[in-house]
């Protein structure tokens, strides 16, 4: 199923990496089947660790692109990862992928949780999954931290996004409005330097 | 009249769609008003029943828009809302995603993807705190996060292991009677 696109394999930043429309569906199957607590850290599990279709810095990159634009973040990036690798038909494919199996559980769930939600066990086992799923979304980020290795200025920059939101509780939107230009100052600095 | 509910259900969430930046979670308080409030779809305690079963299933945080419009008119309903949470901010992705790819021989657009780096990691750590302080209320819950987070730092391992490990022990101790009240 792999075919060299020659548009893509000349461009420098490219991993030179295609990913066919089968593995897009069938890797946003996995990501929206293992999505607890939210899909971004099950995204990168699959698309950088097991899969390997962008970097590191371009996942994040991406991934920060959707976070400035209304919707959730990893579907927008998804949009932008199926665009790249199949078009248009690669962007319906990543987010049906996402999509089918959350719906098909998230319904079933509401059916049976009436009967369910006061047994003891159901509750320690969902406290329990609700406490890894945050422990997982803590060390997804820790973890693209380590790889990235930012600079000091970019380091600086991602700590006030961290203090703000997850320390001061600020709403998100002047939070990123402020920092996205000074983001993009200390990369203009560093590239300087 | 089930047609009316439906672009009802069209409108409101195809507009919701347009101003969630930072995803479901950031227009909680405003999908909760909608429904609640303006809508009267529901009760406050239906809509936080609901927000707890979209919780505890996988994918992406706006299938509780999905199970809301389930809820209101069935199949129907879950096909038109999840399609106008999902059309507008995914139109939008898209065209910035074309943008970014047609200029990416530009300067600035090479500056923008990496000033947007340390943002979304500080955005991801900033969550995964903010998760945490809803989840962890003892010392068991505060310590499987923990786990689980260096467990994702150090393995390249599905993290799928380390929350079904969480789960366990949660289960557990639940019968040891030790943590839990």
């Amino acid at each position: 199923m792999m075919t060299i696109d020659p548009k893509r394999a000349d461009q420098p930043d490219d991993v030179a990496r295609t990913v066919s429309k089968r593995e897009l569906f069938l890797g946003f199957l996995k990501i929206g089947l293992l999505g607890f607590g939210g899909i971004a850290p099950w995204a990168r599990h699959v698309i950088i660790e097991e899969r390997r279709w962008l970097t590191e810095k371009e996942f994040a990159a991406i991934l920060g692109i959707g976070q400035i634009l209304p919707g959730p973040n990893t579907m927008n990036a998804s949009v932008m990862i199926g665009d790249r690798f199949q078009g248009v038909p690669g962007v319906l494919l990543c987010l049906l992928g996402q999509m089918a199996m959350p719906l098909v559980i998230v319904t079933s769930l509401a059916v049976v949780y009436e009967r369910f939600a006061t047994i003891a066990e159901v509750k320690a086992a969902l406290a329990g999954a609700a406490a890894g799923a945050a422990g997982l979304v803590l060390g997804t980020a820790l973890k693209m931290a380590k790889k990235i290795k930012p600079t000091p200025l970019a380091l600086l920059v991602g700590s006030m996004a961290f203090v703000a939101i997850g320390l001061l509780e600020w709403p998100l939107v002047p939070v990123v409005a402020a920092l996205v230009p000074l983001g993009i100052a200390a990369a203009a600095l560093e590239h300087r330097a | 009249m089930i047609a009316g509910l439906l672009i009802q259900i069209a409108r409101v969430f195809a507009v919701l769609s347009l101003v969630s930046i930072g995803g479901a979670n950031a227009v909680l308080p405003e999908i909760r008003r909608q429904v609640v409030d303006v809508q009267g779809w529901m009760t406050d305690a239906a809509f936080a029943n609901l927000f707890a079963i979209s919780n505890a299933a996988p994918g992406p945080n706006i299938i509780l828009v999905s199970l809301i419009g389930w809820q209101l008119a069935g199949f129907a309903g879950l096909l038109v809302a999840t399609v106008a949470i999902m059309i507008p901010s995914c139109t939008l992705a898209f065209v910035a995603g074309r943008a970014v790819t047609r200029w990416s021989d530009k300067r600035w657009v090479g500056l923008l993807k990496e000033g947007l780096v340390p943002v979304a990691l500080g955005l991801i750590l900033a969550s995964g705190v903010s998760m945490m302080r809803t989840a962890d209320h003892d010392a068991l819950t505060i310590a499987i996060s923990l786990a689980t987070a260096v467990f994702v730092v150090f393995s390249r391992r599905n993290p799928l292991w380390a929350i079904a490990a969480g789960t366990c022990v949660s289960i557990a101790v639940l019968h040891l009677g030790a943590f839990h009240p």
